[in-house]
């Protein structure tokens, strides 16, 4: 006879499946303006507070509350709600251009805009980020020609990647934006790494390394903490909880009973948990993080809470797994609405002018789309000619590739 | 020794080194040469290395270019990813070719393919250095030749040295090269050649004429293959440690064997290894690591493709066994100077 009763694998669910209601109280809320700011220099073991609780500015009236305010001019709050629709806009239209067939594939960041639009107004020029595909708003928000990130979800014969990448895959090094990988995870300790470069030069440029719920179950999560812990790397580590990894619940990652904040604090960095909807808090946790990183106190980390209120991309029906209208139930709303009521109630705002912003970004996107269509997709088989596909596998062509290019006949 | 630097040793005054002193060397050149370059990995910092290839370099350097590294493969290769992302040149240890599966898909995925997939918006100027190679009784994970494992990884350069000339030069190409590098150090050449004959004491590399090795900067190019023994009968593709052993095979049966030391093993010089062939109709390739899809099934394609009509005799591989590198059955398993000599013979018979 045994004391023990027989030991049950637990595995984490969703409250919420198709045609429930899912049960955000595991979210832990923290009211607007109740978060304390600590100083750039806090130690990090001295943010485990801060990890478990949820930086927010604006409160459910829209005002701008407590020691996260930033000081933001109007001018900035009105761009920052141009970015937001301009990204909201863009990926609405493509993702009409896919389902027409334009395009094989999309990924929209629906619900995310506030991110990544308000972190990069955060950061300086010269600052790099590298994203996963869902930040497109920092292209956004670096003034990348819309035409040209079109372009490349065509595959057309202007594609800047020369139709090597799937949609979506950007690259720019101007702006900042690290080409884009399909291995996920991958780019958070290279981050580090490039962060790590900045300080071996002398320099004072930052990087800034984006990771998803799911994706911090991947090893390069902990190997990214661990290097920028060790050698105090001037880096932001941004985990953008959207509460689902495809079909995965963010419990199903390591979510369930912690936060994911708490995994910096455990590797000994300062870390944030933030309102991901909350524009304000989101340019001022990022500007905190980048002040700090830039002043040689060494990495934070920074848990966005957000919700994926688009389905995880165009080959993807969340109908399947999660309730149909989860996004209307999640507590920390929509990032657009909730700027455009702080916007409102300053007196900068109204909803006509919202409605004419909205008309000219469609404008604005339309134009691009057509010019870029000028230039062909792949579907009417306007790419880069193949000659162009043994190019930059190395530096040189070497021998064996040459052969074979010759051997295709190009 | 390669004659395309002999103005270089003329010029520059030449001092006897070991594999791991002339390798160390090369690092030194190189990060002085280079502010760009960076050396990093586990234990290569203060303590010099396991191997002491880096020794001295961080007290000469500063901690910022020479620095140890958490045990961590796939962190340390994609922290270099990240480096040579901003215009870093950084060269990096794993500290045993067996330990690097866990960085496989930051080589892979990222290092290998970012030139490519970002048309040259970013690059990786990396050098991945590690000891690999049996016959030091390493057992299952200190004795692998994971070679083909990166040969057949597009936009990876793979590379191996076999004397310390080459070593250092080989090494201060690999780091001026702007694609990322797998350079494999066969560590059973460290200190001195070795032919397989375990039961003999081992000479040291001072006996040997490659171990004269420019004290500054000199290169030795890449894809470009040496002769270590040339001959007429027979061709032998090799590369590393097995070099040695073909000499010695080649000199105990009395076959005329030309030895190609591969030296780059992807992209390789194809013509030298044609030519040969082509010559002497009749080709052996030699590797320590497993056979079946091993890099010798490369060689072999390429050359029945390019010397068909050349050929006299079924091309031959002597290579390690399909089975996990064993430690007590170590010269069972490493392709002694017995084992190829037979392949010579065989191949001449036919």
């Amino acid at each position: 006879m045994t004391d023990y009763a027989p030991l049950r694998l637990h595995v984490p669910e969703p409250t919420g499946r198709p045609g429930c209601k899912t049960d955000f109280s595991y979210l832990h809320l923290s009211p607007a303006g109740e978060v304390r700011k600590p100083a750039i220099d806090v130690e990090p073991a001295q943010t485990t507070d801060l990890a478990f609780s949820l930086v927010r500015v604006l409160d459910d009236q829209g005002n701008a509350v407590g020691p996260w305010a930033p000081e933001l001019s109007h001018e900035q709050l009105l761009r920052g709600m141009r970015l937001m629709l301009k990204t909201r806009i863009f990926d609405a239209r493509m993702l009409t251009a896919q389902r027409q067939k334009k395009m094989s594939f999309y990924m929209q960041c629906l619900g995310e805009e506030a991110i990544a639009t308000a972190h990069t107004m955060a950061l300086r020029d010269g600052d790099m980020t590298f994203p996963t595909y869902r930040q497109q708003g920092i292209l956004i928000t670096r003034d990348y020609p819309l035409k040209d990130m079109i372009c490349q979800l065509l595959s057309n014969e202007q594609d800047p990647l020369k139709g090597r990448q799937l949609p979506i895959m950007y690259s720019s090094r101007e702006k900042g934006f690290f080409s884009i990988s399909g291995n996920l995870a991958t780019q958070f300790i290279q981050a580090v790494g490039w962060g790590m470069a900045s300080a071996i030069k002398g320099d004072t440029k930052i990087s800034s390394a984006w990771i998803g719920d799911g994706a911090t179950a991947e090893s390069d999560f902990h190997t990214a903490l661990t290097f920028a812990h060790v050698y105090r790397a001037p880096v932001i580590l941004n985990v953008v909880n959207n509460q689902w990894a495809i079909s995965t619940f963010q419990a199903i990652a390591g979510g369930e009973g912690t936060t994911f904040a708490n995994r910096g604090v455990g590797c000994g960095i300062a870390s944030l948990r933030v309102d991901g909807n909350d524009f304000l808090a989101v340019y001022a946790a990022s500007q905190w993080a980048a002040e700090r990183a830039r002043r040689g106190h060494g990495p934070s980390l920074i848990e966005w809470v957000t919700y994926r209120a688009g389905p995880h991309s165009t080959s993807d029906d969340p109908s399947k797994y999660r309730p149909a209208d989860d996004w209307t139930n999640f507590p920390l709303g929509d990032p657009i609405a909730r700027l455009k009521q702080h916007l409102i109630g300053l007196g900068i705002w109204s909803d006509e002018q919202q409605e004419a912003l909205q008309k000219e970004l469609e404008a604005e996107v339309i134009a691009a789309q057509k010019q870029a269509e000028r230039h062909g997709s792949l579907v009417d088989g306007h790419v880069f000619s193949a000659a162009n596909l043994f190019d930059d596998v190395y530096k040189d062509l070497p021998e064996h590739l040459r052969r074979q290019r010759q051997e295709l006949g190009v | 020794m390669n004659a395309v630097n002999q103005q270089h040793e003329n010029a520059q005054a030449v001092t006897s080194m070991t594999m791991i002193q002339a390798l160390r060397s090369a690092m030194d050149v190189m990060l002085e040469r280079d502010d760009n370059v960076v050396v990093f990995g586990q234990d290569v910092g203060y303590f010099g290395g396991v191997f002491r290839c880096t020794e001295g370099l961080q007290k000469k350097y500063g901690t910022s270019r020479v620095f140890d590294a958490p045990i961590s493969e796939s962190g340390i290769i994609g922290a270099a990813v990240g480096m040579g992302a901003y215009g870093l040149r950084p060269v990096v240890e794993i500290q045993f070719a067996d330990y690097v599966y866990p960085a496989t898909d930051q080589l892979v995925s990222e290092a290998a393919r970012i030139r490519y997939r970002s048309v040259n918006d970013f690059t990786v100027p990396m050098v991945v250095r590690m000891p690999c190679g049996g016959g030091i009784y390493g057992g299952q994970t200190h004795s692998q030749s994971p070679e083909a494992m990166f040969t057949q990884v597009c936009g990876l350069r793979t590379v191996m040295p076999s004397n310390p000339y080459d070593a250092k030069g080989l090494l201060i190409a690999c780091i001026e090269n702007d694609d990322p590098v797998i350079f494999l150090e066969p560590k059973r050449l460290y200190n001195g050649p070795f032919d397989g004959h375990h039961d003999r004491p081992v000479t040291p590399w001072s006996k040997h004429p490659a171990s004269q090795v420019p004290e500054g900067y000199y290169s030795v190019p890449l894809d470009k293959a040496a002769i270590a023994r040339p001959g007429n009968e027979l061709t032998v593709l090799t590369y590393g440690t097995t070099v040695y052993v073909a000499q010695t095979a080649a000199e105990e049966t009395g076959i005329d064997a030309e030895i190609i030391d591969l030296r780059s093993l992807w992209p390789l010089d194809l013509d030298t290894i044609v030519e040969s062939v082509k010559k002497t109709g009749r080709c052996v390739i030699v590797h320590e690591a497993t056979r079946t899809c091993g890099y010798g099934a490369e060689l072999m394609s390429l050359v029945q493709e390019h010397c068909f009509h050349h050929l006299e005799a079924p091309i031959a591989r002597v290579t390690g066994w399909d089975t996990p590198y064993p430690h007590a059955q170590e010269w069972d398993y490493f392709p002694g100077p017995a084992r190829v000599g037979a392949a010579f013979k065989r191949a001449m018979e036919v």
